[in-house]
């Protein structure tokens, strides 16, 4: 009853608070987002003091099946449901702005013109897609690779919705046209203060775990999670210090200004990709390739160097963004080097992921989801060539700027995260729920061949936008003048952005056959169709050591 | 606390389709075998590793205390910038010393020179004046066509030029185009109901509306000053010519009404406080070169005091 009584009182003030901070509030965005705030807090004192068993009746609609003795799974099935959401969400957003860059006239204005539904989109599927497939995979591979049950099971639920409460201010803060103007890093600061204790809940779930683990070692995929919560957290934090221009306003002002402005933000802008685009995916395929395959991982020695030399190197190639800025050229020669000396390290992520198939080359034409991770990897290769290539200043010279640098972005996106975390869905779910098999692994073959076709059709018309766009701005007609005005090359871009956009339908329409799928999974239901092999689960292996009473 | 450890599969083993060892870790199932890292992906390592120091000896790489290490090459990116820049000038160069001292009206005695300036022109186009004008300088609703043969200004070379250098409505220019026509609405000189009869009268000029005699004589008294007694417009004032079915800001009835009762002004920036002398006058040179191209007439002894730029 005591803890009942603290809890209702925490939920209390948090919504005076909240009402408080709207109440005072120095601008709309900002009364907006306590307003949201003050409704989640409401429905926590509601959830708290109600008499009704909501936990329950959560669990009936979920159909979460209950054992104590198993592992913490919870966090883990929320983590599933809310990923393919967020999927669905980001992709939508991203197909809207691809056709109002074709069709200036989508732009629906003020709250869904392109400026405020870019962030919307970039934000959707990295840090709400993304990011919840990486904390629901790093709460399911750490406690099977430590044999421990989470520690702070409290604490991670709090890190399961407090995150998701990230995801809502951030979103709806860019469609009020709340946003600090940094790319990647676009909530303001209080929404910023808020994911920074998110983030340390979460370090601590993870790390306290890792502390109670039962085996000697510590995993490699454990060792990429760590690195990628610890970096994340670093850069998050200094990448936003900003001043806040009223405690109850939704504006602030950076710390830095000018030419470090710029390259802080890209310091922290090429390390999201790092940190949080590859490490941490690296960890989902060293866990989930290995299961899929039941095959050994093919070098340990392997994974060792390769991990080092990524974090090593990673972290300063940064300047890369800033070639022929106002950046000092030493800092400039930094990035480049660094680009280049990552290419190796990156690839020993593909090597050991490919390799791993040795012995089992056989499943990529039985098995729809080890094909959807092949394919992830193959992408993962390839974008990671294409960014140290990317990075040598004649290259540079021509594709910075143009829509090649996006189609490299949407290579590794669309084809290495999406891929992958598509395949870690496609595992977990059954497991997660206790089901036979998925409702349809011939539905998994239809996604794979639509998102397959669609990054084609992006990446493709992307490269081939990028190229003649940088060409058409440097070209020069025989008395020495510029040939292209800028709006000649946009009228060029047109076909091909409508490329583009098929491209990401085909995508979304396979994370719609995903949807489904999951869907009619977690009913329990299964579609009646020929047969595709599967990797084999033994549910009495899948269990915690701890949990084992001494027979 | 009694922990029962399942048993490991016997540390290291044989993994059979590979015939590697194996570390002889497990975790959830999941071994690693100890296959030795593939030897071309540690030596491109290494050659990448080698490259960079090359690449950092070579170029502006490590920060000391007060600038960084400028590299045995002695490159710099605003080097490089300024190196390009300067051979394009030296490319340029000889042609625009040619143009520079010539009044423009002569250009068109140097076909060479004259072809030379439109190309020109229509890069400087390209960057400068294609935000207003679009890309193929056919306007828009308040922007000017500058393919057609009527100018508010004056459409030979050195009339264009001179609009060009000194703007059009820019207050800090002393030499810039400028009028203002009367808000006859907003103001109250006219009636809306005069305004409508007015509108009639001017589309009556070019046959798009039944005009009478009121409308007609309230042109007269309001309008004939500066457009002219049939419309025909003036540039001295930059009016234009109502007479044809060229409209700056529309030709319907509303919009014609809505610019006697609150007429909106045209402005252009004074193009010299940004451009060359001689950019200005390849610009004029393109412009002139479009299709509505007037000829120059000389009308004073002395063209730099007077000139006419009438046809």
């Amino acid at each position: 009853m005591d803890t009942v009584v603290s809890r209702a009182g925490l939920w209390l003030a948090l919504l005076l608070l909240a009402f408080a901070g709207a109440a005072l509030a120095h601008d709309g965005g900002f009364a907006v987002h306590m307003g949201i705030v003050a409704f989640a807090a409401l429905v926590g004192l509601w959830w708290t003091v109600g008499s009704a068993d909501y936990a329950g009746i959560a669990q009936g609609i979920l159909r979460t099946p209950t054992d104590p003795s198993r592992y913490d799974d919870d966090p883990v099935r929320w983590g599933m449901i809310a990923t393919v959401f967020w999927a669905v969400i980001g992709l939508v957003a991203g197909l809207l702005i691809a056709l109002q860059l074709a069709y200036p006239l989508l732009n629906l204005e003020p709250w869904f013109n392109f400026g405020r539904l870019r962030p919307l989109h970039t934000s959707g599927v990295i840090f709400a897609f993304g990011g919840n497939v990486l904390i629901a995979t790093s709460f399911y591979v750490v406690q099977r690779t430590c044999r421990a049950r989470l520690a702070f099971p409290g604490l991670a639920r709090f890190v399961f919705w407090g995150y998701q409460m990230f995801i809502v201010l951030a979103a709806s803060g860019y469609l009020l046209g709340v946003t600090q103007s940094r790319e990647y890093a676009e909530p303001e600061w209080y929404v910023d203060l808020w994911l920074t204790i998110v983030w340390v809940a979460y370090l601590v779930v993870f790390v306290g775990t890792l502390a109670r683990r039962a085996e000697p070692h510590i995993y490699v995929a454990n060792w990429f999670y760590l690195s990628f919560i610890l970096t994340i957290a670093m850069l998050h934090i200094v990448n936003n210090l900003a001043v806040p221009v009223s405690i109850v306003g939704s504006q602030s002002y950076p710390v830095f200004a000018g030419v470090q402005d710029a390259l802080t933000q890209w310091w922290y802008g090429h390390n999201a990709v790092a940190f949080f685009l590859t490490v941490p995916f690296l960890a989902m395929m060293y866990y989930f390739v290995p299961k899929q395959a039941e095959r050994p991982i093919y070098s340990y020695r392997l994974s060792i160097l390769h991990f080092w030399s990524i974090i090593f190197l990673y972290i300063w190639a940064g300047p890369h963004h800033l070639l022929y800025t106002a950046l000092p050229d030493w800092a400039q020669t930094l990035g480049v080097v660094f680009s280049i000396m990552l290419w190796m390290p990156s690839w020993g992520g593909m090597i050991n992921g490919l390799m791993t198939l040795n012995g089992a080359w056989d499943k990529v034409r039985t098995d729809p989801i080890i094909r959807l991770m092949v394919m992830a990897l193959a992408f993962y290769g390839m974008a990671t060539f294409e960014g140290p290539m990317l990075s040598i200043k004649a290259v540079n010279s021509l594709s910075h700027y143009t829509d090649w640098t996006v189609g490299h972005v949407h290579a590794g996106a669309l084809g290495w995260n999406g891929m992958i975390s598509f395949a870690a869905v496609y595992y977990l779910v059954p497991r997660l729920w206790q089901r036979e098999r998925l409702y349809s692994l011939r539905w998994v073959n239809w996604h794979f061949w639509l998102a397959t076709v669609g990054i084609v059709f992006y990446a493709a018309a992307m490269w081939v936008a990028g190229v003649m766009q940088g060409l058409m701005w440097r070209e020069y007609g025989p008395d020495g003048y510029l040939v292209n005005s800028f709006v000649e090359t946009v009228v060029a871009l047109h076909p091909l952005y409508l490329l583009r956009a098929v491209g990401g339908s085909l995508y979304l329409i396979g994370a719609l056959f995903m949807v489904a799928n999951v869907w009619l999974t977690i009913l329990g239901k299964q579609r009646v169709e020929a047969p595709m092999n599967e990797a084999a689960h033994d549910p009495a292996a899948d269990r915690p050591i701890v949990a084992v009473p001494a027979e | 606390m009694a922990i029962e450890r399942p048993k490991k599969p016997a540390g290291k083993r044989i993994d059979e389709p590979t015939g590697t060892e194996t570390v002889g870790h497990e975790w959830d199932g999941i071994e690693e075998l100890d296959t030795p890292m593939p030897r071309w992906w540690l030596w491109t390592f290494y050659a990448t590793i080698v490259f960079s120091i090359g690449y950092v000896i070579a170029y502006p790489a490590w920060p000391m205390i007060r600038e960084g290490t400028h590299g045995v090459l002695g490159w710099t990116s605003r080097g490089e910038l300024a190196r390009e820049v300067a051979r394009a000038e030296e490319e340029k160069g000889p042609l625009r010393d040619a143009i520079s001292p010539l009044p423009i009206e002569t250009l068109p005695s140097r076909p060479e020179l004259m072809r030379a300036a439109v190309a020109g022109g229509r890069a400087a186009f390209k960057v400068n004046c294609v935000q207003c004008h679009g890309a193929g300088a056919a306007g828009s609703s308040g922007y000017p066509n500058l393919n057609d043969d009527e100018w508010l200004w004056g459409g030979d070379l050195r009339a264009i030029e001179v609009t060009l250098l000194n703007g059009i409505r820019q207050p800090a220019d002393d030499a810039t185009r400028t009028s203002l026509m009367p808000a006859f609405g907003r103001d109250g000189i006219l009636t809306p109901a005069r305004i409508d009869q007015v509108a009639d009268h001017v589309l009556s000029l070019s046959g798009k509306a039944q005009g009478d005699v009121a409308g007609a004589q309230l042109f007269l008294d309001n309008c004939a000053v500066c457009h002219g007694m049939n419309g025909a417009g003036n540039r001295e004032f930059g009016a234009p010519n109502l007479a044809d079915a060229i409209w700056l800001f529309g030709g319907t009835k509303e919009e014609v009404v809505q610019q006697i009762s609150t007429p909106r002004h045209g402005v252009m920036p004074a193009w010299s406080h940004r451009l060359d002398p001689v950019t200005i006058k390849m610009l004029a040179a393109y412009v002139h070169s479009l299709g509505g191209g007037e000829d120059f007439v000389e009308v004073a002894a002395d063209p730099a005091v007077q000139v006419d730029e009438r046809p």
